[in-house]
C-alpha cells in the first residue's frame, strides 16, 4: 500500500538539512511502529521518497514524503502516533492511501507556493511588489544563474506562474521539478537587480506553502491525490 | 517556540547548525524555576564526538531523574562558531534552554582524553568562567571534571573546583544536596569546597598544596587543613544491574560517531594488560544482567528508531553470557531490520557464525590485537593474544570466505628491541602466506588484504608501565620507518598496508598523562596562541604548543622520556584506585621478567579490587 505523507517544518528545524530529514523520518517511522516496507537485499533499506527538498532556513507548511506500507493502519492512528513521537517543528498534516498507479512525488511535482518576507533590519526601501509587477509587464525576467561551474543567462518569467502580496508579504506561485526550477530568491533577486541593489543573502524569510502536480493540464496539490485510510 | 542563543545569521553562516540548536527527540526540557540545580554537563569536544558518549547519557539520564536537577548539555563550538562567538563576545550557552552556561549551579565537564585540555579552556574562556578556580565568585557555576583523565587531574588542578573520581552513579546526589544545604544557609563557595571534599571521591585540588625539590620532582603533597582527606578513593558502582541507564537516549539530528545505540555489557576487564589504563582503573570486573540488557536493548531501540546496535566493553568476548545476547539481538535485528555492530571479539567458531549472519563477509574484517610483533614482548605487556591464535583464527576465516585481516600493534613499549619490531611485519607477512597456502588461486578473488597499523606507546598512570620512559618523537618515527622498511622485505608485502599514527601528538599525550600541576601556564599559553581541537588532525598545530613550553621553560622529556624512580612522589599518588601500588610494582618487575600473570577468572593476583566486595573476585 502507497502513502502519502503531508508535514510541515518549522523553527529550528529549519536549520536541519535535507539529509537529515530523511534520516529523521526513518527513526520517527520506526519510532512510532509505522508498518513501512523495506526493500530486500543484503541492507534492507525503508521504501520512501521525498517530493522536493527543502534548503536550509526555509520553512515550509506542505512537504511531502511517499512511503510504502506492509499493513494496513487508519490515517487517524498513523497521523497520532508520528506527532507523539515527533519534535517541535515537524508536524504531521495528512496521512492518505495513493491510488495504486500514483506517480511518486518526486517524479510529479511541477510548482510549489511561496511566502516571502523580509528579516527584521533586511527591509527594503522599496516596494518589491510594484517592481515584480513592473519587470513581469516585460518581455522576459532574466537572471544570471550561477554553477560551480558555469554562470549562464536564464530567464525565468515563463516558471513565474501568479504572484500577489504588499510591502510585507509576496505570495509567489513558481516552476519547479527538473525542466525549470525556480526559487523565490532567484524572483526577488530580479527584483532587487532591477533596483540596482544586491539581495542580502540573510533578508528573506521564505515558507513553502505548497507543492503541486499536474494531471490533464491543470496544477493540483499532492495533497489532493489519494484519501484517508478508515 | 524556543528562542535560539545564536541569532539565525550565525546559524545560517557557521558549517551544521544542527550542532547548536538542541531539540532533539528525547533531549530533557524542564521548566527552569521548578528546578532547584541546573548542571551543565560538557564533552569538551564537538557535538559529533560528544553526542556519541554513552557516559554522558548515562549521566543526564541520571540527573534529569532527579526532580530538583535540570542537566542539559554543553559542547565545544567547532572552530568557525568559536571565532565569531570571540569576535561577537557571545556566551557559551546549554543546548537544551540555550541559557548561558554562566546561569547554571553547575559545569560539569567530563576527561575522556588529554587532548581535549584547550577545549576544556575554550569552554570555560567562551562561558566567561574565570579560567583559574581561584579567581571565581560566588555566582560562577561550581566547575566539576570527571572522566577518566581524572585519574591524574593535576595539569588541569588550577582550572577545576572539584573533581569527581571515579563512576557517576554514586556520590553525585550527595553533592547536590550538600550544595544546596550551603546554598540555603549562605554559606560560602570555599567552604562548601571544603565540605564536599569530605565526600568519597571528591578531590577539591586547591586543598592541597604541592611543593617540589630541584630537579622538580614533588616534594610533598599535603591538605592545607586537617579535616580534609589525604587519599581519595575512586567511587565505584558495584551493582551495575540494579543502576541509572539512559532507555531513552538523545536522538541527534545530524550523523554523529557513533549513530546508533550502545549497550555497555560490562564494566572492567579480566586481562590485566600491562600498558591498559581502563583495564586498572574499573577493576574489578561487574557484568550486567543479561535479562536486564535484553530489554534494555529493545527499549532503548523503540525510543530512539536508531537502526543499528553496538555493544560496549572492553574485552566483550570475556561477558559470560554473550552468546545469549547476541543470539537475542541477532533474531531481533532481522525481525526489526536492524543492524548489530559488533564489538571486536575472539575470532572464535561462534564470532565467525554470528560475523557471517550479520554482516558481508565480502565487505567485512578481522580483526587482531596482538599489540606486539614478538611472544617476548607480548609477554612484556601481558598481552595474551598468541601467534598461533591468531593463526587459527584467520585460517577459519579465510575458509569461512573473508579476506581481510586488520592488525593493531603499538610502538615503543618498554624493553622493545628491533627483533620484535621486525616481528610485527613477520606476523602480516606469516597471516598474508597462510591465505595463498589455504585458499586455492581458482577460488580467490584478488589478494588477501591485511592492514597493520601501530599507535605509539603512552604510558599512563596506574599502569604497571607509570614508572617506565616514553620515546622521543624521533625514537617513534624511526621505529615506524624501521617497520615500514620490514614490510617491504617481506615475501607477501603486495598484500600488506601499513599506517602509523601521528607522533607528535602521542609526546603530547604523554607530557599531560603523567603531568603535574606546573603544566597549567602551558595549557593556558598553547589556548592563548590559537591552540584547540588538539585531537583533531585537521586542527592539530605543533609548532605553538613547542613554544608554549619554551616559553615556560618547561622541558617536556621531563614528563616523558625520563624513567621514574619506584619510590619517586608520582602526582596521582593521592587517588587509590582499589588496585594497589604494590601490585603495580609487582607487575613492572614481571613485565621486565618476561612473566605472564593470569587473567582474574583463571587466577586471582591480589591486585586490591577485592578490596570492593563484588565483581569477578568474588564469582564462584
Amino acid at each position: 500500500m502507497k502513502v502519502r505523507i503531508k508535514f510541515s517544518k518549522e523553527g529550528v528545524m529549519k536549520y536541519i538539512g535535507h539529509l537529515d530529514i530523511m534520516r529523521y523520518f526513518q527513526k520517527l517511522l520506526r519510532r512510532s511502529d509505522i508498518p513501512i516496507a523495506y526493500s530486500t537485499g543484503m541492507s534492507p533499506h525503508q521504501i520512501m521518497s521525498f517530493a522536493m527538498p527543502l534548503s536550509i532556513g526555509v520553512e515550509s507548511d506542505g512537504e511531502y514524503v511517499d512511503i510504502e506500507l506492509t499493513d494496513r493502519i487508519t490515517s487517524a492512528i498513523a497521523i497520532e502516533r508520528l506527532n507523539s513521537n515527533n519534535v517541535d517543528g515537524i508536524k504531521i498534516l495528512s496521512f492518505k492511501e495513493l491510488p495504486d498507479n500514483a506517480v511518486n512525488a518526486m517524479a510529479s511535482i511541477c510548482a510549489a507556493d511561496y511566502e516571502v518576507s523580509f528579516r527584521k533590519g533586511y527591509e527594503p526601501d522599496f516596494s518589491c511588489i510594484r517592481i515584480l509587477e513592473e519587470i513581469y509587464a516585460g518581455d522576459k525576467i532574466e537572471i544570471l544563474k550561477k554553477t560551480k561551474k558555469s554562470e549562464s543567462i536564464v530567464d525565468i518569467k515563463p516558471g513565474i506562474f501568479s504572484f500577489e502580496g504588499d510591502d510585507k508579504i509576496i505570495k509567489l506561485c513558481v516552476s519547479c521539478g527538473s525542466v525549470l526550477n525556480i526559487k523565490p530568491e532567484m524572483v526577488l533577486g530580479a527584483v532587487y537587480s532591477k533596483m540596482n541593489s544586491e539581495l542580502n543573502e540573510f533578508a528573506l524569510l521564505i515558507r513553502r506553502k505548497e507543492i503541486y502536480t499536474e494531471t490533464e493540464g491543470t496544477r493540483i496539490s499532492l495533497n489532493m491525490i489519494g484519501a484517508d485510510i478508515l | 517556540m524556543r528562542e535560539t542563543a545564536l541569532s539565525e545569521e550565525i546559524l545560517l553562516t557557521v558549517e551544521k547548525p544542527a550542532r547548536y540548536i538542541g531539540n532533539e527527540v528525547n533531549s530533557v526540557i524542564k521548566e527552569k524555576d521548578k528546578v532547584k540545580v541546573r548542571f551543565a554537563m560538557c564533552f569538551p569536544d564537538v557535538y559529533e564526538i560528544g553526542m556519541s558518549h554513552l557516559g554522558i547519557q548515562i549521566l543526564y539520564s541520571m540527573f534529569n531523574s532527579f526532580e530538583d536537577v535540570w542537566c542539559e548539555r554543553v559542547y565545544s563550538p567547532w572552530t568557525d562558531l568559536h571565532k565569531i562567538m570571540k569576535e561577537k563576545n557571545i556566551p557559551l550557552f546549554a543546548l537544551e534552554s540555550q541559557d548561558p552556561v554562566l546561569e547554571f549551579d553547575f559545569l560539569g565537564i567530563t576527561l575522556q582524553y588529554e587532548m581535549c585540555y584547550t577545549n576544556v579552556l575554550q569552554i570555560l574562556d567562551l562561558s566567561h568562567i574565570p579560567i583559574y578556580s581561584r579567581d571565581r565568585d560566588e555566582n560562577c557555576p561550581i566547575v566539576i571534571g570527571g572522566g577518566p583523565c581524572t585519574y591524574n587531574p593535576e595539569p588541569l588542578a588550577d582550572f577545576f573546583d572539584l573533581f569527581y573520581i571515579g563512576e557517576g552513579e554514586t556520590v553525585y546526589r550527595k553533592v547536590i544536596d550538600l550544595y544546596l544545604e550551603c546554598k540555603e544557609n549562605g554559606i560560602s563557595r570555599a567552604d562548601f569546597l571544603k565540605k564536599a571534599s569530605k565526600i568519597g571521591g571528591i578531590y577539591v585540588p586547591s586543598l592541597y598544596k604541592v611543593e617540589y625539590d630541584d630537579e622538580g620532582l614533588i616534594s610533598s603533597f599535603e591538605p592545607i587543613y586537617d579535616d580534609v582527606p589525604q587519599i581519595i578513593h575512586k567511587e565505584i558502582e558495584m551493582d551495575i544491574s540494579d543502576t541509572y541507564y539512559p532507555e531513552k537516549p538523545i536522538v541527534p539530528f545530524i550523523k554523529v560517531t557513533q549513530d546508533r545505540v550502545t549497550l555497555e555489557i560490562q564494566r572492567g576487564c579480566i586481562r590485566g594488560c600491562r600498558f591498559c589504563q581502563a583495564g586498572m582503573l574499573y577493576r574489578p570486573v561487574r557484568e550486567r544482567d543479561v535479562e536486564l540488557l535484553k530489554s534494555y536493548a529493545v527499549k532503548m531501540l523503540e525510543n530512539t528508531g536508531h537502526e543499528e546496535i553496538s555493544l560496549s566493553s572492553l574485552s566483550s568476548s570475556d561477558y559470560t553470557k554473550l552468546e545469549e545476547l547476541v543470539n537475542f539481538l541477532v533474531d531481533y535485528a532481522e525481525e526489526k531490520k536492524l543492524n548489530i555492530s559488533l564489538p571486536s571479539l575472539r575470532i572464535d567458531a561462534f564470532s565467525l557464525d554470528v560475523m557471517s549472519k550479520i554482516q558481508d563477509i565480502r565487505k567485512s574484517s578481522l580483526t587482531f590485537a596482538p599489540e606486539a610483533g614478538s611472544q617476548r614482548l607480548r609477554d612484556v605487556i601481558n598481552k595474551g593474544l598468541t601467534r598461533e591464535v591468531i593463526l587459527e583464527g584467520a585460517k577459519e576465516a579465510f575458509i569461512g570466505g573473508w579476506t581481510r585481516v586488520k592488525l593493531y600493534f603499538m610502538l615503543g613499549l618498554p624493553t622493545e628491541t628491533k627483533e620484535d619490531m621486525r616481528g610485527i611485519a613477520e606476523l602480516c607477512n606469516e597471516i598474508a602466506k597462510l591465505y595463498y597456502e589455504l585458499i586455492p588461486k581458482s577460488e580467490r578473488k584478488g589478494r588477501v588484504q591485511i592492514v597493520a597499523s601501530t599507535s605509539f606507546f603512552v604510558p599512563k598512570p596506574f599502569t604497571p608501565f607509570q614508572w617506565a620512559a616514553q620515546n622521543s618523537k624521533e625514537e617513534f618515527l624511526e621505529k615506524a620507518h624501521f617497520v615500514n622498511d620490514s614490510m617491504h622485505e617481506q615475501l607477501n608485502s603486495k598484500s600488506i598496508k601499513y599506517n602509523y599514527h601521528e607522533a607528535d601528538v602521542s609526546v603530547l599525550e604523554g607530557v599531560f598523562a603523567r603531568g603535574d600541576r606546573k603544566l597549567s601556564r602551558v595549557l593556558i599559553e598553547a589556548y592563548k596562541k590559537g591552540c584547540l581541537f588538539d585531537a583533531w588532525t585537521e586542527t592539530f598545530r605543533e609548532t605553538p604548543w613547542l613554544e608554549a613550553f619554551e616559553e615556560c621553560g618547561i622541558d617536556m622529556a621531563f614528563y616523558t622520556s625520563r624513567e621514574r624512580s619506584l619510590e619517586e612522589h608520582l602526582p596521582w599518588d593521592m587517588i587509590d584506585i582499589g588496585v594497589t601500588k604494590d601490585f603495580l610494582k609487582r607487575e613492572w618487575m614481571n613485565a621486565v621478567n618476561e612473566t605472564v600473570t593470569p587473567n582474574c577468572r583463571a587466577k586471582c593476583s591480589g591486585c586490591g579490587a577485592r578490596v570492593f566486595g563484588g565483581g569477578v573476585c568474588y564469582e564462584g
